[in-house]
């Protein structure tokens, strides 16, 4: 049995302590807001946050995140202090911007964005680059960048 | 009957949609409502339910894979319905034989009834698909909009408020004459008596709907034309969209599944043992081509099939490469097999014509290209009680269900589909195509292995790009001649065919007197599939890239060459043109930056690019800026236009670096 903190809630996991969290948030949580895209920790779309850090959920073991506050993009709002319903500043800067075409990268990318203001909250665009590696195959990259620079000016 | 058939042929035409389908049968009317309807809730003409609460849902029959139509086609159809766009939320169609159009095409076709004078010069292009596209609930081809939206919703939604309209008239015992709506509310000028659409809804679900009701001029509209928020879009931002991928059922497994490495290859053996012995797999599945492991979660399979040492055939092409295939396509393109699409003139004797020094000639290949959408490849099925329900992404609905009937053997009442948001296809999962829907087959019988348990098949991203349905590796030839001012006289080209398409894309928007196209085709094993754009991809690049050589050749401006080839006023040209005036062409660049312009049509849009970019010292191109012009006709979402031209630039230069 693992134990695991998600969201601000425990559970106890009985999985081989090497499955990537990634499959143990997805399968045994349901919480499917975390997204497969390579398996690699190449594109970003499972990133979630672990002690406030943005980690690639798809390669990391889960026995590693064990006692670890993690926080996915369903409890990202929540995480920030937000009252229940309200989203994230990021997600509001998402929808303001109308970044998500299909969507499916784009849990990874507030993730990431989230993280990186926290650190960061007026990153450069070379700050930025650096931070959100994240693949999008709809091409929101001008769009992301946009959202993070409204964020980064009223921060 | 005469009434009826009327209300096919404007449904066809005029989005027969709801009307068509409506007018089909009552039988067809109520299996429709059964299937989307709740009490308190009245569905419409078949595409358009208003709820008691007023809330209104559009049934959309186009898959959501990015491109913002379910918004922009909900805005149609508020927009003639006057609805009050806050209620408005959009639903995916069933893939059910109530929500084809295949009845009005069909209709339509049969009857040749007139076309509506708004949609006249554009029906002649946009029939041809409109029977094809909406018929078969397909996404594709850029017809959502175009068509979906201009002959269907905006008819369904003007209908709907017409017999909204007549039923309170009804019920006030006035004419509909001497009623006005705004945001569904219907008030009675003169006594200001007033009923919501939600009030009024289920007495008006019962009355025959118009075969043409009027709809609004341009000038009247609210709504189109204006960017809304997308519907879509909280639930993309707050990870509660639901994907195939995130499908989950009580005791659902977990699949992996490879199949042979070599296109068109097929299993020999496998030794179950190894993956059998990792902790959570049940099954090692052997398939016709392929293995699967079957496991309570994804992981144990993936490691399970990791495991397994599969012996393939390989049809004797484990050893071909691209540099071969060129190889084929250049011996190709040195005969004269194939067959000529387009002959104009006598290019053959203008090229024979012409000084050594006029003469110019090229040579371009591209190579094969993966989708590579974000959600890789992924159905979950199960059977149970002898049913068998499949639930996937997929760009045609219909053809998948029937695929997937096909597939199963079963009898077509006994196979469901879900049809779920795609996270990406860009022409990758469209379940019309045998080749390219292959993987229904496998979960279908991973389903039939486990039943009654249901089963969700992943392939993990290498599989996923291994077994793709490429844009294909293609080459062409070209040679031109130039006249003493320049110009070319004649333009001649052999290329390799691509996909399958009901768009030719080798043609060219240049006036040319002597033209010549010369098409190949020239099979291997490879599988290919439709790409974003599809033809237009590799053809747009070939003519763009050789129409700048003729210009350098030329010793002209890449711009003023181009469009002194186009007719004036053409579309065309006024592309180009606008193009070139909002990136100040001809303005002075930084040293070491270069400026590009093209020009392509595909689908009926017509896009001019300019780009600045200069190479880094590593051979690798930088874009600093790019502008582009589009002419992609009536806009109702200026901002899902914007995003989708913002992402096609992207993917684009994607294509462009590969």
């Amino acid at each position: 049995m693992i134990t695991l903190k998600v969201n601000g809630a425990e559970h106890q996991v009985d999985v081989d302590p090497q499955t990537p969290l990634l499959w143990v948030l997805r399968e045994a949580l349901e919480l499917t807001g975390v997204k497969y895209g390579c398996g690699v920790a190449a594109c970003g779309a499972c990133t979630v946050h672990v002690d406030g850090a943005p980690v690639r959920s798809c390669s990391l073991p889960v026995s590693a995140a064990a006692g670890a506050a993690i926080v996915t993009i369903e409890g990202l709002s929540a995480s920030a202090g937000m009252p229940a319903g309200a989203l994230h500043p990021v997600q509001q800067a998402w929808v303001a911007v109308q970044v998500p075409q299909c969507g499916y990268c784009q849990s990874g990318m507030i993730m990431a964005t989230a993280a990186l203001l926290k650190r960061t909250p007026k990153p450069t665009d070379a700050e930025i680059d650096a931070a959100i590696t994240n693949l999008c195959r709809c091409g929101t990259y001008p769009r992301v960048r946009r959202a993070i620079r409204t964020l980064a000016e009223t921060a | 009957m005469k009434r009826r058939n009327l209300l096919i042929g404007a449904a066809v035409v005029g989005g027969g949609l709801v009307v068509g389908y409506r007018a089909w049968t009552n039988s067809f009317a109520a299996h429709a409502a059964a299937l989307v309807a709740r009490p308190g809730e009245s569905l419409i003409g078949g595409w358009v339910k208003i709820a008691a609460d007023d809330t209104v849902t559009v049934y959309v029959p186009h898959i959501d894979m990015g491109q913002g139509t379910h918004t922009a086609l909900a805005m149609m159809l508020a927009e003639e319905l006057d609805a009050d766009w806050s209620k408005v939320r959009t639903e995916q169609a069933p893939p059910d034989k109530a929500f084809a159009n295949r009845f009005l095409a069909k209709g339509w076709i049969m009857q040749g009834l007139r076309v509506p004078s708004f949609l006249d010069g554009a029906v002649d292009t946009t029939f041809a698909e409109a029977a094809r596209f909406l018929n078969l609930q397909l996404t594709g081809g850029s017809t959502a909009v175009r068509i979906t939206g201009q002959v269907g919703m905006r008819i369904v939604g003007a209908a709907a408020r017409q017999v909204l309209l007549e039923a309170a008239a009804s019920r006030w015992g006035v004419t509909p004459r001497e009623l006005s709506v705004a945001a569904g509310v219907i008030t009675h000028v003169r006594t200001g008596r007033s009923l919501r659409y939600g009030e009024i809804a289920a007495s008006a679900a019962g009355l025959d709907l118009p075969a043409s009701p009027p709809l609004k001029q341009r000038k009247d509209y609210t709504l189109i034309g204006t960017s809304v928020p997308r519907l879509d879009i909280p639930a993309k931002v707050t990870g509660t969209q639901k994907y195939g991928i995130d499908v989950r059922l009580p005791d659902m497994r977990y699949a992996a599944v490879m199949s042979a490495p070599v296109h068109g290859g097929k299993l020999v053996d496998v030794d179950p043992a190894p993956a059998l012995a990792v902790k959570g797999v049940e099954h090692v599945v052997p398939l016709e081509a392929a293995v699967a492991v079957i496991a309570r979660g994804y992981w144990q399979a993936s490691r399970g099939l990791a495991a397994l040492q599969p012996r393939f055939t390989d049809g004797g092409n484990d050893t071909f490469t691209s540099a071969r295939l060129d190889a084929q396509f250049q011996r190709a393109l040195d005969g004269s097999e194939g067959t000529v699409r387009l002959k104009t003139g006598d290019p053959a004797q203008a090229l024979k014509d012409v000084a050594r020094d006029k003469l110019v000639t090229a040579a371009y290949r591209v190579p094969f290209l993966h989708h590579a959408a974000m959600e890789p490849v992924n159905a979950t099925a199960q059977v149970k009680d002898g049913k068998l329900t499949v639930w996937a992404g997929d760009q045609a609905p219909l053809p998948a269900r029937r695929e997937i009937v096909r597939l199963s053997g079963l009898a077509a009442d006994d196979v469901t589909f879900v049809p779920t948001p795609l996270g990406g296809s860009f022409g990758r999962r469209g379940g019309a195509n045998g080749a390219t829907g292959f993987y229904f087959a496998q979960v279908i019988a991973l389903a039939k292995k486990i039943a009654p348990l249901p089963v969700q098949m992943i392939w993990s991203r290498e599989e996923d790009f291994a077994q793709g349905t490429y844009r294909p590796q293609v080459a062409t030839r070209l040679q031109a001649a130039l006249g003493a001012d320049g110009k070319p006289l004649a333009w001649s080209q052999a290329y390799i065919d691509g996909v399958p398409s009901r768009v030719e894309s080798f043609h060219i928007p240049y006036a040319i007197a002597h033209q010549s196209f010369r098409a190949v085709d020239s099979r291997h094993h490879v599988r290919l599939g439709s790409w974003r754009s599809v033809n237009h991809t590799q053809h747009g690049f070939w003519t763009e890239s050789f129409i700048d050589e003729l210009a350098h050749a030329a010793g002209r401006d890449p711009f003023q060459y181009r469009r002194d080839l186009l007719p004036a006023g053409s579309r065309a040209r006024v592309v180009l043109e606008t193009a070139a005036a909002k990136a100040n062409w001809g303005s002075p660049l930084p040293p070491g930056v270069g400026r590009g312009i093209a020009l392509v049509e595909s689908y009926g849009s017509i896009v001019a690019e300019v780009i600045e970019a200069t190479l880094g010292s590593d051979g690798t191109p930088v874009v600093h800026r790019v502008v582009a012009a589009v002419d992609c006709g009536d806009v109702c979402h200026p901002d899902t236009a914007t995003q989708q031209v913002e992402g096609a630039i992207v993917m684009g230069l994607s294509a462009a670096i590969a």
